[in-house]
């Protein structure tokens, strides 16, 4: 319990309600606690914290069922968006629902269910964060580890012959006609991070348009051996350039007039 | 259409039993030899205000399952058995975080992609947990197309009750025959769920689907918790003795379709003079020892007959020990044994046991 403040002393700053007061188990300069913060701040702003559910996943995250004061489901690794795709379906239409998940879970072994929700415009958000690496089972290579990097499943640096080149999620879905806002952040630097809560605002308050997807870019000193300091450095020039801090698709910005093909079906009509 | 008896095909019935239990949300992919279930859901749930939704897999069919129970609805899949079998994963997640759903699986021939013709292989895969862990699950095993309406009402209370998915079995003989139904009457009965995860009321803490237990002595905890619930579902025990009131010589033991082609068999081995009569489990689990118990002393052999190659043989023996002798009739990938082969069966145990 913190102590009531003097009389002449003014909030500057409070934790939000929307994070439990449970100890988070991340790493130091592990930037999930500053992605689940800005969730949190934006549920509480909104004030929709007794109509969000969350969908948590398999990997560093996992725990995030603790953190999150909130209804919240924890999902088989992978099978966040099926899971959110369940809850969505059968809820009254004013309910938020969202998913977190990292880029082994999404991108590799849930790679079906995230482009598959998307391709049917569940109204969800997903909030995706990727750190190139799999952190949970101690830095593995993950299907967005980059060229050349070294992981303990890649000791001699990821070669792009044997295993191809990064996953890049964002401009894979930004081929789909129905998502409504698919757009990748960062969380290395202040700027970046205030940038990556507007579009984690600019997601919820879109959901019930239809799917948004924010991808944020994130570190993990634990899993790339080297120290927070050196980590967010080592994003900024490492990271960014192959993954492009982007706001790939918004309402009304279609990529090309792909959501106003009707083809002639009358054949099959008439038969 | 209560009250009336109608004529209808086994897949289109149950999907029917289903709605009426209070299920209006399916999710599913299409596999033969059940697709008419997803089919009929299609057409019958959006006027309902409910979900049918064609799932990208199986794998995503039953965590969708996962999300919607653990929202708090009634909801269903249905599939076969290299579908069902995908299942099995997000399934041991059901029973875990205490999800209730109905999973209904209209088996096919295995292993592999085997075929698409009637089999009973998957009753081991679905009588022992089905899932990674130690767990279990009801499994009902409908006879015929009547029985199979009757226990999707049943299904989804036990579902609810338990919170634990259930699993409704039966071949593609009885997924694709007519047969007439009439559907019960009754309301279904509605379950109070404060564990639902539909958005944090001011009043209430935070609502967790979840089967994580990091510590192993908490995981203990949760696992021995579920035990007691498994060792509850006992009494859902259900079984029938069909003309084993006169104590007869043999003992036929079949499930499903395979129990009707049986009684066919007894009926004409009666007319011949031969003492037999039938025990059929309806739940493939919990096993139902309690009726079986009573017929072991007064019958001198008993006779399995499966459309797999010995599986509910297996639990038979396991009952019945060295007491009685226990023969096993089975055919497979699709060949169902026939009226013929059953009569064979039993008049040469029937010799057997005379020159005994």
């Amino acid at each position: 319990m913190i102590e009531p403040l003097a009389t002449d002393e003014k909030v500057v700053f409070e934790r939000t309600e929307v994070l439990t007061d449970h100890a988070l188990h991340y790493c130091p300069g592990c930037t999930h606690g500053i992605a689940h913060r800005l969730i949190a701040e934006v549920i509480e702003e909104m004030d929709i914290q007794d109509r969000t559910i969350g969908v948590c996943p398999v990997g560093c995250s996992v725990l995030a069922y603790q953190y999150f004061d909130v209804d919240i489901q924890q999902a088989a690794h992978g099978r966040a968006p099926a899971v959110a795709t369940g809850i969505r379906r059968v809820l009254p239409p004013d309910r938020y629902v969202f998913t977190y998940q990292g880029d082994g879970d999404l991108a590799s072994i849930g790679m079906g269910e995230i482009l598959h929700a998307a391709n049917r415009g569940e109204k969800i958000t997903v909030i995706f964060l990727n750190n190139a690496i799999y952190g949970m089972t101690g830095g593995q290579m993950a299907p967005t580890t980059l060229p050349g990097q070294k992981t303990t499943t890649s000791p001699f640096g990821r070669d792009t012959a044997q295993t191809g080149h990064p996953i890049r999620m964002c401009e894979m879905l930004n081929t789909l006609v129905e998502p409504v806002l698919i757009a990748r952040g960062s969380l290395s630097s202040p700027k970046g991070i205030n940038r990556a809560k507007k579009l984690i605002r600019q997601a919820f308050e879109l959901q019930h348009q239809g799917f948004t997807f924010v991808e944020l870019l994130s570190t993990c000193p634990t899993g790339w051996g080297i120290t927070p300091t050196d980590a967010v450095k080592w994003l900024d020039r490492n990271m960014t350039p192959f993954f492009p801090l982007q706001v790939f698709r918004e309402p009304g910005a279609m990529p090309d007039a792909s959501h106003k093909y009707a083809p002639d079906l009358k054949v099959r009509d008439e038969a | 259409m209560a009250g009336q008896r109608l004529l209808m095909k086994g897949t289109e019935a149950i999907a029917e039993a289903a709605i009426r239990a209070g299920c209006h949300h399916f999710f599913g992919y299409p596999i033969t030899p059940q697709t008419e279930i997803p089919e009929y859901m299609s057409v019958r749930l959006p006027p309902l205000g409910g979900t049918y939704l064609q799932a990208e897999s199986e794998v995503a069919a039953i965590n969708m399952l996962y999300g919607a129970g653990g929202a708090g609805v009634r909801v269903m899949t249905s599939s076969s058995s290299p579908g069902v079998a995908l299942m099995s994963e997000g399934f041991s997640y059901l029973v875990g975080a205490e999800v209730p759903a109905v999973i209904v699986n209209i088996m096919r021939g295995g292993p592999g992609l085997g075929n698409i013709a009637p089999a009973q292989g998957d009753y081991l895969e679905m009588t022992r947990g089905f899932g990674h862990g130690d767990m279990h699950a009801i499994v009902l095993a409908p006879s015929t197309v009547q029985e199979a309406v009757d226990v999707m009402g049943l299904a989804f209370d036990l579902a609810d009750e338990y919170r634990n998915p259930v699993v409704v079995i039966g071949d593609g003989l009885l997924g694709q025959m007519m047969e007439p139904v009439s559907f019960p009457d009754t309301e279904p009965k509605v379950f109070d769920k404060p564990w639902a995860t539909t958005g944090k009321a001011k009043s209430r803490p935070r609502n967790i689907t979840n089967s994580l237990y990091l510590d192993a002595d908490q995981l203990e905890a949760h696992v021995r918790d579920l035990d007691v619930k498994f060792q509850r579902m006992d009494v859902e025990q259900r079984a029938e003795c069909w003309m084993t009131d006169d104590h007869p010589e043999i003992v036929i033991v079949a499930y499903g379709t395979m129990a009707r082609i049986a009684k066919t068999a007894i009926r004409q081995l009666r007319a011949k003079g031969l003492s037999v009569g039938l025990y059929r489990p309806i739940t493939a689990w919990p096993f139902p020892s309690r009726a079986l118990e009573p017929l072991v002393e007064p019958t001198r052999a008993f006779l399995t007959v499966e459309m797999s190659l010995g599986q509910l043989v297996q639990d038979i023996r396991a009952q019945v020990g060295r007491r009685r002798p226990v023969s096993f009739y089975g055919r497979a990938g699709g060949v169902v044994p026939t009226v013929e082969e059953i009569i064979s069966q039993v008049e040469l145990l029937h010799a057997s046991l005379a020159a005994a």
